[in-house]
C-alpha cells in the first residue's frame, strides 16, 4: 500500500510542461520554447493548430450566418415555394450527423464529381461545417421572426413598404436582437465542432492533440493545454457576442415586440 | 515516474480515481490466484496481431500467444480453472489501464520504446514491425525518394507521422502529408487517389490490401523505413509475472511452435472474412525469436 500512496503523490510532482519546448524532430528541449531556422517546437505547432481551429470556425461561422439567415427568412415568407426551399435545406443539413457530412463532402461527393478532388480540404470542411450550422441558425432566425406579432409585418406592408423593406426595416432588426442568446451558443458550438476537421487532415487542435500525445507520451499536459485553448476561444466568442448584445440593445423594443 | 502516461482527456478522472484502489505490491500472480481470473487487454483492429471477431470474442497472433502463456501460468499456479476476460483497449488508454490494474496483460500492437518502459514492462519481443510504403501497383513508385512533392497518407496518432517528418528533414524532401483519421480512412485516401502512397506498419498495410476490393491493385514497395519491436505489455515492477510470461514465450520460441502460430495468423486465411494477410515472417522477427530480449525500439534504431 505504501507503494501505491507514493505513486499517487508522484503524479503531481512529475508533470512536465517542458514538453511544449521540445522540438518535433529530435525531442530536444529548446530554451526559448520557440523553434528557429525551420525547427518547430510543440508550442509552435500548437499555436499553428490553434490558428487552423480559429480559421475553420470563423469562416464556417460566416458561411453559417449567411445561409442560415437567408434560409430562415425564406421560411417565413408568404411564398410557398420559398418556404419549401428553406424547410428542405434546414431538414437536409440538420438530420445528417456532422461527421457523416464531413465524410460525404470529402470522400463521396468528389468521387461522383471528380473536379471537386482538387478543392483543398480546408474549403470542404468550411463548407460542411458552415452548412451544417446554417440549418441550426435558420431555425433560430425563423423562430425569431415568428415570435413577432403578425401585426408587425401587416403594418409594414400596409404602410406601402415592399416585402423586402418590411423585413429590412421592421422584422429583422427586432428578430435578430431577440435571437442573440441562441446565436451566441451556436457561435461557441462552431468552435467546438471545428474539431471534426481533424478527420479531413486539417492540422487543427484535435489533430495536434492526438498526434503530439502519441509522440511525447505526455497526454495529460497536451490535452489540458488544448482544452484551455478551446475554452479561451469559445469564451472569447461569448464575450464578443455579449458586447454586441449590450451595444445594440434598444430599451423597450423587445418588450414591445413580445406583447 | 509513473505519471508518464499516454492518456486521453476523458481518462484522467478515471485513472486518478481508480489508481489508489489497486496496490500493486501483491503482484499479478497473486491477484490471478486469488481472483481465479485474469483480464487480457486486446485491440479491436490491429491487423493479424489482435482483432475482434464480434460478440466479445478476440483473436490474432498476440491473443493466441497470450492464451497459451496464461494456460502455462494456470499450471504454474496449480489452478484447476482460470477465467480469461477480454478488455478492448485503444492506443490512448492501454497504458493507464495497465497501471491501474484494469488489465493484467496486454496482447495488442504496442511498440516497446524507452519512454513506455518507464511506465510499464514488456515481455520478450514476439513481433518486429517494419514500417513500409504501400502504393498503387501501376503507379511506378518503388522508393521513398520518388515521393518528393507527392501526397503521402498516414494515420493521425501514429509514430509514422513523426517518422515522415524526420525523413523530410534529413533528406530535404517535401511530402504533402494527408492524415487519415484511422487506418481504413488512410487506405481510402490511397484507393481514391487523394494520396499517392500510404506509409504505415507493414502488417497493417498487408491486412488492408488483403481486405481491399482488388488486392492486385496495390503493392508494398521500397525500403524498410523503420523497425519497431511490438511486445506483449505487462505491469511494471512485477518480476515474478514477467518471468512466468517470458518463460512460456521462450519455450514456444525454442520449440519453433511460435513460427507455426505466426503462420496460422499471417500466412493462412483468417476469420472473420477468411482472407490471407500474406506477410512472411521478417528476418528481424526471426532474430528476436532466436535471441529472446525486451530491448526498446531505440536499440533497433541504433543498429
Amino acid at each position: 500500500m505504501g507503494g501505491a500512496r507514493k505513486r499517487s503523490k508522484d503524479k503531481l510532482s512529475t508533470w512536465d510542461w517542458q514538453v511544449f519546448c521540445k522540438d518535433t524532430i529530435e525531442g530536444e528541449v529548446i530554451p526559448s520554447c520557440f523553434g528557429s531556422g525551420g525547427d518547430i517546437t510543440y508550442l509552435d505547432w500548437m499555436f499553428s493548430a490553434w490558428g487552423w481551429t480559429l480559421s475553420v470556425a470563423l469562416l464556417s461561422l460566416v458561411v453559417a450566418l449567411a445561409f442560415g439567415s437567408l434560409m430562415g427568412i425564406l421560411r417565413t415568407t408568404p411564398n410557398r415555394g420559398l418556404v419549401f426551399l428553406g424547410n428542405a435545406w434546414t431538414e437536409l443539413f440538420r438530420n445528417i450527423p456532422l461527421l457523416v457530412q464531413i465524410v460525404l463532402w470529402y470522400h463521396v461527393i468528389p468521387s461522383l464529381i471528380p473536379v471537386l478532388q482538387g478543392i483543398p480540404s480546408f474549403l470542404l470542411v468550411v463548407a460542411a461545417l458552415g452548412l451544417f450550422t446554417s440549418a441550426r441558425i435558420s431555425e433560430q432566425v425563423r423562430a425569431g421572426i415568428q415570435s413577432l406579432p403578425r401585426g408587425q409585418s401587416m403594418a409594414g406592408l400596409a404602410m406601402g413598404l415592399t416585402l423586402a423593406q418590411t423585413y429590412r426595416y421592421v422584422l429583422l432588426p427586432m428578430a435578430f436582437r431577440i435571437i442573440i442568446p441562441p446565436l451566441t451558443s451556436e457561435s461557441m458550438n462552431i468552435i467546438k465542432n471545428s474539431s471534426v476537421a481533424f478527420a479531413v487532415s486539417i492540422a487543427e487542435l484535435t489533430l495536434f492533440a492526438m498526434q503530439a500525445q502519441e509522440e511525447t507520451s505526455r497526454g495529460i499536459e497536451i490535452y489540458l493545454a488544448v482544452t484551455g485553448l478551446y475554452f479561451i476561444s469559445a469564451f472569447s466568442i461569448n464575450r464578443v457576442m455579449h458586447f454586441i448584445e449590450e451595444r445594440v440593445r434598444v430599451p423597450g423594443l423587445i418588450a414591445a415586440g413580445g406583447k | 515516474m509513473s505519471a508518464k502516461t499516454v492518456i486521453s482527456a476523458g481518462l484522467i478522472a478515471a485513472s486518478l480515481v481508480a489508481e489508489p484502489a489497486f496496490a500493486q505490491d501483491a503482484g499479478t500472480l497473486k491477484k490471478i490466484k486469488d481472483s481465479g481470473s485474469v483480464t487480457m487487454g486486446v485491440r479491436e483492429s490491429s491487423g493479424g496481431l489482435s482483432f475482434t471477431l464480434g460478440d466479445g470474442k478476440f483473436a490474432g497472433f498476440h491473443v493466441e500467444l497470450c492464451e497459451r502463456v496464461l494456460a502455462d501460468v494456470r499450471k504454474q499456479l496449480g489452478m484447476a480453472q482460470l477465467s480469461v476476460k477480454f478488455q478492448p483497449v485503444t492506443s490512448q488508454n492501454r497504458i493507464p489501464l495497465m497501471q491501474n490494474g484494469t488489465i493484467d496483460i496486454e496482447c495488442g500492437s504496442t511498440t516497446n520504446n524507452a519512454a513506455r518502459q518507464k511506465d510499464v514492462s514488456f515481455a520478450v519481443t514476439t513481433f518486429v514491425e517494419e514500417v513500409r510504403i504501400a502504393a498503387k501497383a501501376r503507379s511506378g513508385i518503388t522508393s521513398i525518394s520518388q515521393l518528393n512533392g507527392k501526397n503521402v497518407a498516414t494515420t493521425t496518432g501514429t509514430t509514422s507521422v513523426q517518422l515522415l517528418r524526420k525523413h523530410e528533414r534529413a533528406n530535404g524532401v517535401d511530402f504533402k502529408e494527408v492524415f487519415g483519421k484511422d487506418h481504413a480512412d488512410s487506405f481510402l485516401l490511397l484507393e481514391s487517389g487523394r494520396a499517392d502512397a500510404f506509409v504505415m506498419d507493414g502488417q497493417i498495410l498487408s491486412g488492408l490490401i488483403a481486405k481491399s476490393k482488388n488486392p492486385a491493385d496495390f503493392k508494398i514497395v521500397g525500403e524498410v523505413l523503420n523497425v519497431e519491436p511490438i511486445n506483449i505489455m505487462l505491469r511494471k515492477d512485477d518480476p515474478a509475472f514477467k518471468k512466468a510470461v517470458d518463460d512460456s514465450l521462450i519455450k514456444m520460441m525454442k520449440s519453433a511452435e511460435i513460427a507455426k502460430i505466426y503462420d496460422k495468423w499471417f500466412m493462412q486465411p483468417i476469420p472473420p472474412a477468411n482472407v490471407r494477410i500474406g506477410l512472411p515472417v521478417s528476418d528481424a522477427t526471426k532474430t528476436a525469436w532466436t535471441n529472446p530480449n525486451d530491448k526498446p525500439a531505440e536499440d533497433y534504431a541504433r543498429k
